[in-house]
């Protein structure tokens, strides 16, 4: 049997994690599969078959795929699922939107958000904000799940040329219409894929103290900037920069937490950093015990000096 | 319309839970229980749209042991009108509770099924989504603002980078991000009068749903953790660490 990997893509170019759940996939030692939904898939389809350990690319083309919903995506993927064991995605608001969905209409159980493949049907995840890992069997026929990105190397993207094919691709349900979008405009790298990430808590006190305290150090080191749910709730970032149990999970080589008292829900998505370092005036501060190297300072005079010194 | 709330029991947001010696769970004895707190934004949404003369009857809905009264209590409290404990000691995985309320939907008929987008304890985030699928309805995740005009609601949605807007007719299963409202609190006056609000307690075996538990936990255990850092006197002390890690920093 087979493993499906549901690419995420924007249009045009496939997510950077695609190439990680490949890798993923290679844990059942069966082929891989991804498929490509998009209106325009040509130049999506050719960077999907590039990576490296994937038998097949199997194109969806409809133009409603130009923002496609659940409802659809799961109309497109359930059909094919009878040719596959294991569908996977990497995690993300994208994948968890859409599997849970594709796992019961198949009626199966999923597994979200996996850190560990142990064997074929058992898995280890975080719960409780990842303060506890469970391993979980699942004894379904098919396998759902989404994996942690970071959790796993990214395939290699060679030039291995896979075989695109194209799949029946019914039309989009009734019900359910895409509106609009607004994505936080934003020249730095994404959150997700970040090799360093500043973070800023509520002790910045202000959006504006994130414009001009924080940014310029992550000008300096080609950083994405990140918030505690502290921060995002009293509207100092925008929500999409949430780093935590409830926003985006990051494990950048460095992660900078500068006035972040580091809550459990907080640690949660930053814990698995390469490097940590903490600024923070309250030397009690939790995130000094899940950091690598801790500054008790006032962090409107360390960051900036941290960002001349550089 | 009506709205129907499904809500969950979970260890309080603040505890850190701790694993049992033996490995086999998590030890929840006696710790403090509440509403997940996206639960709690998705009845306070209920309310608001039955505020503004949209809802007229709101229904919040859980599953569990007898245990699980005190949080639909306190969703009449918050202004649920009515509450239903599907009661069993049967542990269920999302799916199992997804085909649960599925059997509630078909019996209470809501025009807006509203849930949490996930639960703090075991981070699935997988049961409205579920829900929609075996109803066959539309679904619309992560749900920061609501607006319904006759039969259809647009919501908009967090999303990785940003927002998105869907306009999905009803009925449909809503699920409710932290930021979609902030949740009132409850007064001693509204626990007082929810005691006389009508909470039902249905055996889940009435239901006639049928269940698989094909997801075991084999074990809990304690991530390792990060080891000890240092604490370092001033920046220059900071950067000099720094440039000990190949690459790190320029």
């Amino acid at each position: 049997m087979r493993t499906l990997i549901i690419a995420e893509h924007d249009g045009q170019h496939l997510n950077e994690q695609v190439a990680r759940a490949v890798t993923a996939a290679q844990q059942w030692q069966q082929p891989v599969d991804i498929l490509v939904a998009a209106a325009q898939p040509d130049t999506l389809a050719a960077q999907a078959a590039a990576i490296q350990g994937v038998s097949n690319v199997l194109v969806a083309s409809d133009a409603a795929l130009q923002h496609p919903t659940a409802e659809h995506l799961a109309e497109i993927i359930v059909p094919l699922a009878a040719n596959y064991t294991v569908v996977l995605a990497a995690h993300s608001a994208f994948s968890k939107n859409v599997l849970p969905r594709v796992a019961a209409l198949l009626d199966v159980n999923m597994i979200s958000d996996v850190l560990q493949i142990v064997s074929a049907n058992t898995y280890v995840r975080g719960i409780y904000a990842g303060n506890v890992l469970a391993t979980v069997q699942s004894s379904d026929s098919k396998q759902v799940l989404t994996v942690r990105g970071s959790k796993f190397a990214a395939a290699a993207k060679d030039g291995a040329a896979a075989e695109i094919k194209s799949v029946a691709t019914p039309a989009a349900p009734a019900g359910s219409r895409w509106v609009t979008e607004a994505f936080n405009k934003s020249k730095r790298p994404p959150l997700a894929a970040a090799k360093v990430v500043v973070s800023g808590g509520r002790a910045l006190g202000s959006a504006e103290a994130f414009a001009e305290v924080l940014a310029p150090l992550a000008d300096k080191l080609h950083a994405a900037i990140g918030a505690s749910r502290a921060a995002v709730d009293a509207g100092y970032a925008p929500n999409d920069l949430q780093v935590g149990q409830t926003g985006v999970v990051v494990a950048p080589e460095l992660y900078i937490a500068v006035g972040i008292s580091g809550a459990i829900q907080h640690a949660y998505g930053m814990k698995d950093s390469k490097v940590v370092v903490a600024i923070n005036q309250d030397p009690e501060a939790q995130i000094f015990k899940i950091a690598d190297y801790g500054l008790v300072a006032d962090l409107f005079e360390a960051v900036p000096q941290l960002t001349a010194a550089l | 319309m009506k709205a129907l709330v499904a809500i969950k029991r979970v260890v309080d947001y603040n505890i850190q839970v701790r694993v049992k010696a033996d490995g086999s769970d998590v030890d929840i004895e006696g710790v403090k229980m509440g509403v997940n707190p996206f639960d709690e934004n998705a009845i306070e949404e209920a309310i608001r749209l039955k505020e503004k003369g949209i809802v007229s009857e709101i229904v919040a809905v859980t599953i569990g042991s007898a245990a699980n009264q005190d949080i639909l209590r306190h969703a009449l409290a918050m202004g649920a009108d009515r509450a239903m404990l599907v009661e069993t000691q049967e542990t269920l995985h999302s799916l199992g509770v997804a085909k649960v309320l599925k059997a509630v939907v078909e019996r209470e008929q809501p025009t807006l099924i509203l849930l949490g987008k996930q639960a703090i304890d075991d981070d699935a985030g997988q049961t409205g989504q579920m829900l929609a699928a075996l109803l066959k309805l539309p679904q619309a995740t992560y749900a920061s603002q609501i607006t319904i005009e006759g039969s259809q609601a647009t919501v908009v949605r967090e999303i990785d980078g940003g927002t998105e807007t869907l306009a999905i007719s009803l009925p449909a299963v809503i699920t409710a991000d932290l930021r979609l409202n902030e949740p009132r609190y409850v007064k001693l006056p509204n626990l007082m009068m929810a005691r006389k609000k009508p909470l039902e307690n249905v055996p889940l075996d009435s239901l006639n749903v049928s269940l698989t538990h094909n997801v075991q936990q084999l074990n809990v255990a304690t991530p390792p953790a990060r080891p000890a850092g240092v604490m370092v006197k001033d920046v220059n002390e900071l950067l000099s660490k720094l440039r000990t890690h190949e690459g790190i920093i320029a």
